[in-house]
């Protein structure tokens, strides 16, 4: 099988631009991986614990509102609420752009796409105000580090992240016999988490397990929690007394059983065809060739769960590399794709103002169907094509197309040369010849993005 | 849905509505040939599983208070009372003028056949599919509305309308259907047009996506100027962000109120497993607003109309530990529309004491919420009861379900 680096920029990768040679080789996008991070530390996050430091603010700020003696105080503490509001807000802002940045910067992009990948696996959408803004942050500890080692670290990671327990309202969650829930008859367990971590992050809701399971799985999750202005804590006064049976296994209790539990569920047979046929389906087509799928499978079972073996073999199945492109970007990688076809340098797009933030990102992006780290729901985005590429999303990228590309570059390179470097010389006829009938530059480069060739990966 | 449509039946719809549009351009266009019915239809999905004991709660069932502590229901605790047995959920006070009017009903104890693993995204795409619910059965790729469609002749793409950023399965499948945002826009020169679906041609998804943007767009420019002016000044527009939900409304009606007699959208916020008494409300008050929004769009064709909103399962009997409920079984379904023959909650209710509560957790179910969705079509579109048990929800038995539309 020949490779072929422009597929490999495409399908693997954030795309191609000026300058940036595609991945010559399978072995070229893994060492992407092995290397290090470089994008991260070029446009770099605030740690999470800042947004727990600011959540802790606000929750002072409140009390100060409330107990305020004269009007004069009261505004003050409404005017400090609203700054850090903004504060939060902006920094939900510049994790859009750090991560557009990073597509459009980066060698290949592999680990982009295996970083909004995981993100999406592992979503975590709002729940708590200031919190909800930090999203990204969540993202740069817990899945960005990890997604190269074995999946069991990748899951502890992201399932006791504070993010996750927060969203899945796993930290006020407390067994009906523990102390606590001793004290406090009308508080007891909270399922969210548990039934997610079976149904969505491990096992797959096709898998053998039951409600019992989740009950279980719940009573055992218990403990894990967060304190304000701390971050995580792990409360022995919510943990279920007595030990728990969780897919036929015994387990006592605490944070050691509670990571013992996730080991397990990441080292499952069921857990490893979950994660195959979501890796196929994401990076190769909506309905994987079966035989690509055991292929992932099967190397995942056999590594123990490495995912860095887990995506050699996806990359070394030749159905990983039909010729067909049958998906379509998602709207972040549209635009992240289209930014670096453009040539636009990440340190322009880390460098947007808020209102172009907003209308040319956060807007559009919405538009288009996928609300930057606004997921309706823990099991995250769709997959298949015609989701996405509905009349009103096609609108909103034609829209975005003809008109963002104007307002984020200087001067708009002439269609006629951009049709080639965005699809790497593989533009059809009819498409380059789109290009140079355009009206105008704008309209020319709106075309290109907007066709089905480019969208499709 | 869209990869469905042929390029000729897609030209020729635009033809049929670029005419009747033009031919009267300062009444509503009403072009009931086009339409197999009159009646409207609006089906709503409460995505996320609403909570029907708190919703329309059972306050007169005996074992209720004792199950609920953070959440008290009956009149004590603000609900409005609706026949001495069940009270409605304060955040949907507005809507009690309908229900005197006889415009809002209820089904209560009702699901679907799904059951145990109580997965938010299993349980929706099901409600949807309205079939495959046997264990291990592949999930149909067609939803009920769409199944309902293709038996019916006469069908053109605006018959039925998906609104909303996501798809609606409850509507896909291989009769035509079209589907829009209100908050898309789409601007493009002819010329520039022409060579966009010349570079989308050969690909059936882009092409017939691009084609229905295109259509549906310019089918508000041909809108009355005196119409447009009315919209520009509506309360969606005036009331900004987080008010999504009444665009949607609006945007419905005025669709209803042409040529389409189908409208499906959903509304998500109903997953509370924490401080449900306060996290309830937000849904609640977009559904009530959605109501009434319809309502007033609708004007005269509201007479004609049965807005159905159903929910994959609903939630534990019992609080859970955060102030919330956890995934259940049974719940409730809302009916509205000046079509309804409303004012009054059917269920056969099962009861929530010891030994009564599914699994010793959940509301048991008593009715399968598809057979109110098929009495609702049944009674508006005159279909046949065989062909709404076979064809649009195999296997459904629609027995016991009494007269839901005057």
């Amino acid at each position: 099988m020949r490779h072929d680096p422009t597929l490999a920029a495409i399908r693997f990768g954030t795309g191609l631009g000026p300058g940036l040679a595609p991945p010559a080789s399978a072995a070229a996008l893994l060492a992407e991986l092995s290397g290090p991070d470089r994008m991260a530390a070029r446009f770099a996050l605030p740690a999470y614990d800042e947004a727990i430091a600011r959540r802790q603010a606000l929750t002072g700020l409140r009390r100060a509102r409330r107990d305020a003696g004269a009007e004069a105080e009261r505004l003050a503490a409404a005017g400090a609420i609203k700054a850090l509001r903004r504060e939060a807000r902006a920094g939900y802002m510049a994790g859009l752009r750090a991560n557009l940045a990073r597509a459009v910067a980066a060698e290949f992009g592999f680990r982009e796409r295996l970083t909004q990948f995981w993100a999406d696996h592992f979503t975590v959408g709002r729940r708590v105000s200031i919190l909800n803004e930090a999203v990204s942050s969540y993202v740069d500890e817990a899945i960005r580090p990890n997604l190269a080692g074995d999946f069991a670290t990748l899951l502890k990671a992201a399932v006791t992240h504070v993010a996750m327990l927060l969203y899945l309202q796993q930290a006020g969650s407390a067994g009906p016999n523990s102390r606590f829930g001793r004290k406090h008859p009308d508080r007891g367990l909270n399922e969210n988490l548990a039934r997610e971590v079976l149904e969505l992050h491990t096992l797959g809701v096709e898998a053998d397990y039951s409600q019992s399971d989740v009950r279980q799985l719940a009573e055992l999750f218990t403990g894990l929690s967060f304190r304000n202005g701390e971050g995580f804590q792990f409360r022995p006064g919510f943990v279920e007394p007595g030990a728990e049976t969780v897919l036929g296994r015994r387990y006592e209790g605490g944070l050691a059983d509670i990571r013992a539990v996730l080991d397990d569920l990441a080292h499952h047979p069921a857990t490893a065809r979950h994660l195959a046929r979501k890796l196929a389906t994401h990076f190769v087509s909506d309905a994987p060739d079966p035989a690509l799928v055991d292929h992932i499978a099967a190397a995942y079972s056999s590594s123990g769960g490495n995912l860095s073996a887990t995506y050699a073999a996806l990359l070394e199945h030749p159905s990983a590399w039909a010729a067909e492109r049958r998906k379509a970007r998602q709207p972040f990688d549209f635009v992240a794709a289209a930014l670096r076809a453009l040539g636009v340098p990440g340190a322009e797009v880390a460098a947007l103002s808020p209102r172009q933030t907003r209308g040319l990102l956060l807007a559009p992006l919405a538009l288009m169907g996928q609300p930057w780290q606004r997921p309706d729901g823990p099991d995250g985005l769709p997959e298949e094509a015609a989701a996405w590429i509905t009349p009103q999303g096609m609108a909103a990228r034609i829209q975005w197309a003809m008109r963002a590309p104007q307002a984020l570059t200087g001067a708009l390179p002439d269609p006629r040369g951009f049709v080639e470097t965005a699809l790497g010389g593989g533009a059809s006829e009819t498409l380059v010849f789109a290009a140079g009938a355009a009206a105008t530059r704008a309209e020319g480069i709106g075309l290109v993005l907007a066709s089905p060739e480019f969208q499709r990966r | 849905m869209a990869s469905d449509l042929s390029r000729r039946s897609f030209l020729g719809r635009s033809v049929a509505l670029g005419c009747s549009a033009a031919a009267s351009p300062l009444v509503t266009p009403v072009t009931l040939a086009s339409a197999p019915w009159d009646a409207r239809l609006v089906v709503i999905i409460l995505r996320g599983a609403m909570d029907g004991l708190d919703v329309v709660q059972p306050y007169g069932d005996p074992a209720m208070g004792g199950l609920r502590k953070r959440l008290p229901v009956g009149e004590a605790a603000g609900a409005h009372d609706l026949d001495g047995f069940y009270a409605l959920h304060p955040a949907l006070g507005d809507l009690m003028p309908l229900w005197r009017a006889g415009e809002l009903g209820f089904a209560h104890a009702v699901s679907t056949p799904y059951r145990d693993k109580r997965s938010h995204f299993d349980g929706q795409d099901l409600l949807e599919a309205g079939t495959g619910f046997a264990p291990g059965a592949p999930l149909a790729r067609e939803g009920w509305l769409n199944r309902m469609l293709q038996v019916v002749p006469g069908i053109e793409a605006e018959t039925a309308f998906a609104i909303g950023r996501e798809t609606m399965r409850v509507l896909e499948g291989p009769a035509p259907v079209s589907s829009w945002w209100p908050e898309a826009r789409f601007e493009l020169t002819p010329q520039t047009r022409r060579l966009l679906e010349m570079v989308s041609h050969d690909d059936p998804l882009f092409r017939d996506a691009l084609g229905q943007a295109a259509e549906i767009s310019e089918s508000f420019d041909l809108e009355a100027p005196g119409e447009a002016e009315e919209e520009a000044m509506s309360p969606a527009m005036r009331a900004g962000p987080g008010k999504a939900h009444l665009q949607v409304a609006e945007f419905a009606a005025g669709r209803l109120r042409r040529d389409t007699r189908i409208a499906a959208f959903s509304i998500s916020g109903w997953d509370t497993h924490g401080n449900q008494a306060r996290t309830l409300k937000r849904p609640l008050a977009q559904l009530s607003e959605t109501i009434l929004t319809l309502r007033a769009g609708l004007g005269g064709d509201w007479r004609r109309t049965a807005v159905i909103a159903m929910t994959e399962f609903g939630r534990t009997a019992r609080e859970n530990g955060t102030g919330g409920t956890d995934h259940g079984t049974a719940g409730a379904m809302l009916l509205a529309g000046g079509a309804l023959k409303g004012g009054r909650v059917w269920a056969d209710w099962p009861g929530l004491g010891e030994g009564e509560l599914y699994q010793g957790r959940d509301l048991m179910p008593t009715a399968d919420v598809r057979a109110y969705a098929a009495a609702a079509m049944q009674g508006l579109f005159g279909l046949d009861r065989r062909v709404l048990e076979t064809a649009v929800f195999p296997g459904l038995d629609m027995g016991g379900i009494g007269r839901l539309i005057l």
